[in-house]
């Protein structure tokens, strides 16, 4: 763990007698209140603790709701609604954990953007960001085993449509794929047997996340916190102990992040979903469209962009697999996007993209949606790919400033004058 | 009354289609109405659901199931809120499963206030071989199973989301049933429509297996409360009353909805302050 100053004493002799023995709370408190974190963070770096807390939720409201679902192909839709009807205060229980889903993506989509707006993947954050890629891969396993419980229309054909496509590496080794898809479904199509299995699974993985989180704050807390400027923590002055200061601000956000939260929960709890999801599954009718949750339909564009199964299913992982290379794709010798004036146009052009396959996702795959949805696909790779690489090569970072204090007392400091005001530090925008 | 009888003889049923709210072709513009538990602060008009269960028994249910709801249920607040011995009585009406006696028999007994609407039909195949090979599905959850569809340019469609979020929109059902049970017209010129089916201007495909549930024009239920008899007056108060099915929970929902709101404003507001304290030193 990164040296700081450690402030801990023990508040009486027991906890002494235990400090010497175990010293788990001398390492709290060293980790989460005498922390030193960057003084200029703005709010997109409070979504961390937003992170947490929506896991914890999800965890808390899914056990709940364990103890009331039953996973069998006759009474899983059923027992969804019996929560909802007859179990106290289960449709808001039920709610929060179907909005609440929405809400972990959204919140970990932004944690994401600010990320690469920041550069913080680069050096010494390499296996922070790859820890956080794979708690996003199988945050993405959880969302979707999760989608299949309520046994809808949409669950069953999302789950025949999704694992089907493992069927194309019938395409690399003749066999392999149907093989597979027989081991996933625990049958030869998607049944009860596949419903069970997937429960198990989706109680599993939120403890997987929940391993990966660990290790993913405790890199972290290894190389410390990245912050607006993209420079590291020089002086005691560029930093201010995590307790009160990030604490308070944290919570502050987590306040205003949770009357969205509410928003859903409690007015518009339906508004995320899909209405097909409300008829039971039905293995002889076939939904007209077939669509995933919001939260995948960027990939799901990008699988439907490639006209050849097989290679729409590599481009699909192949989407969040190149997340993992980034660290070593961006030459730039700079890491916050703000000092980056070429670079920066890209990034938007990036957010577009994403944002763009994310409404095409949601398209019938006819006509010019195709067209535009294969134009932004080429830019999602190529971003990261062509982009990345060679506008770090060739661009000329703008002046920095010398320090996060510099950044942030600018004027009243009396040195570089380059940046906003230092009042306004904690709203500080790019 | 008469008309259920004859509604029975007339009925060919819903297709089942699930699926068909969204099939294909292009999406139809359904009109939104207004109803007194839309939005945020909306809340269910009590005799609204009186009335629009009523259109229910009278004319739906000889054909339709309402399996997930409990006798119970409507007695219960916020919901139509009958008098609990008119729903004990409504409940005799109806047989459902004893437990086996001492022989291992199962025999019918009345239901009680516990018990659900029993099911119609024993299975999908005894209810698509009652209605020429459609099914009518239960009705239970159907407001909730149906929408209605964005209609207008795609550079709009994120603008007229954020204003469905800021609005609490969630009657897309309502609105989606309102329109089909009003939406019983003569098929236009050149419009086929098949044997036993029904030109409809707002099912999916324009062809609905279901007769028009309202053929016997106003004045086809006797509404007890002065409301006007109309057949525009039962498709909405039948809609609401599926809306309730589908969300009972509805106004107890909105109602903690506020506290929750008010409660975390506040505490927003409490952070905010106590975190410019805070860091009043470092600025």
């Amino acid at each position: 763990m990164q040296a700081h100053e450690d402030t801990y004493k023990p508040s009486g002799p027991v906890s002494k007698w235990f400090d010497e023995r175990l010293p788990i709370m001398r390492m709290m408190h060293g980790q989460f209140v005498d922390f030193p974190t960057p003084r200029n963070l703005n709010y997109l770096w409070t979504f961390g603790g937003i992170l947490v807390f929506c896991l914890v939720t999800q965890i808390v409201t899914g056990i709940i709701l364990a103890m009331h679902y039953v996973p069998h192909a006759e009474h899983a839709f059923d027992s969804v609604q019996h929560i909802k009807r007859n179990v106290n205060y289960g449709w808001m229980i039920q709610s929060m954990h179907a909005v609440g889903a929405s809400m972990f993506f959204i919140a970990v989509y932004i944690h994401m953007f600010r990320g690469l707006y920041y550069g913080s993947y680069k050096a010494p954050r390499e296996i922070l960001w790859i820890l956080g890629v794979l708690i996003l891969l199988v945050m993405m396993a959880t969302g979707f085993l999760g989608y299949t419980l309520p046994w809808g229309q949409m669950s069953f054909w999302g789950v025949t449509v999704i694992t089907n496509l493992f069927s194309s590496l019938d395409e690399i080794i003749p066999g392999l794929g149907t093989a597979v898809v027989t081991w996933l479904w625990g049958g030869y199509s998607v049944t009860g047997a596949t419903l069970n299995r997937f429960f198990s699974l989706h109680y599993l993985l939120p403890f997987v996340i929940f391993g990966l989180v660990v290790l993913h704050v405790w890199a972290l807390h290894v190389v410390g916190q990245n912050n607006p400027t993209g420079i590291e923590i020089k002086t005691k002055s560029d930093s201010v102990p995590m307790s009160p200061f990030a604490v308070m601000k944290d919570l502050f956000a987590l306040a205003v992040f949770l009357i969205l939260f509410s928003w859903f929960v409690f007015f518009a709890p339906d508004y995320l979903g899909h209405a097909d999801n409300y008829i039971p599954a039905n293995p002889l009718v076939t939904p007209a469209h077939i669509v995933p949750e919001w939260y995948f339909l960027p990939f799901y564009a990008i699988l439907r962009a490639i006209p050849s199964k097989l290679g729409g299913v590599i481009a699909m992982f192949a989407a969040i697999a190149v997340l993992l290379f980034i660290p070593w794709l961006d030459t730039s010798r700079v890491r916050s996007t703000k000092y980056r004036p070429i670079y920066r146009w890209f990034f938007l052009l990036f957010v577009i993209s994403c944002l763009a396959l994310g409404y095409l996702g949601a398209k019938p795959a006819e006509g010019a949606y195709v067209t535009w949805t294969r134009v932004f696909t080429f830019y999602y790779f190529a971003h990261f790919l062509l982009v990345m690489p060679i506008v770090g090569l060739i661009e000329t970072p703008k002046q920095m400033p010398g320090s996060i204090t510099e950044a942030v007392l600018g004027k009243n400091a009396g040195g570089g004058g380059a940046v906003p005001d230092g009042v306004a530090a904690p709203a500080e925008k790019h | 009354m008469v008309m259920t009888r004859s509604f029975v003889a007339a009925a060919l049923a819903l297709s089942l289609s699930a699926t068909a709210t969204f099939a294909a072709g292009p999406a139809i513009d359904i009109k939104r109405n207004s109803w007194s538990f839309g939005g945020i602060a909306g809340h269910y008009d009590r005799n609204q659901l009186q009335r629009g269960f009523q259109v229910y028994r009278e004319v739906c249910a000889a054909c339709h199931g309402l399996d997930r709801i409990a006798f119970r249920n409507l007695v219960e607040k916020g919901g139509p809120e009958f008098p609990k011995d008119a729903v004990e009585a409504l409940a005799k009406e109806y047989e459902v499963d004893a437990l086996p006696n001492e022989s291992g028999e199962v025999v019918k007994r009345p239901a009680k206030l516990s018990d659900n609407f029993p099911p119609l039909y024993a299975n999908e195949q005894e209810a698509r071989a009652t209605h020429n090979g459609a099914y009518p599905p239960d009705l239970s959850v159907i407001a909730k199973a149906r929408g209605v569809a964005y209609v207008g340019p795609w550079y709009l469609h994120p603008w007229a989301m954020l204003k469905d979020i800021a609005n609490g929109y969630q009657e897309g059902g309502a609105d989606y049933l309102y329109a089909l049970l009003t939406g019983y017209k003569e098929p236009p010129k050149g419009k086929e429509v098949g044997d036993g089916m029904s030109y409809n201007a707002y099912y999916p495909g324009n062809q609905i297996a279901m007769a028009n549930p309202f053929a016997g024009g106003d004045g086809q239920v006797e509404y007890q409360d002065g409301t006007p008899a109309t057949v525009e007056n039962y498709a909405k108060d039948v809609s609401a009353f599926l809306s309730w099915a589908a969300d009972p929970s509805l106004n107890s929902r909105k109602q903690i909805g506020w506290q929750v709101l008010i409660y975390l404003l506040i505490t927003s507001i409490l952070l905010y302050i106590a975190k410019r304290r805070v860091w009043a030193s470092k600025h």
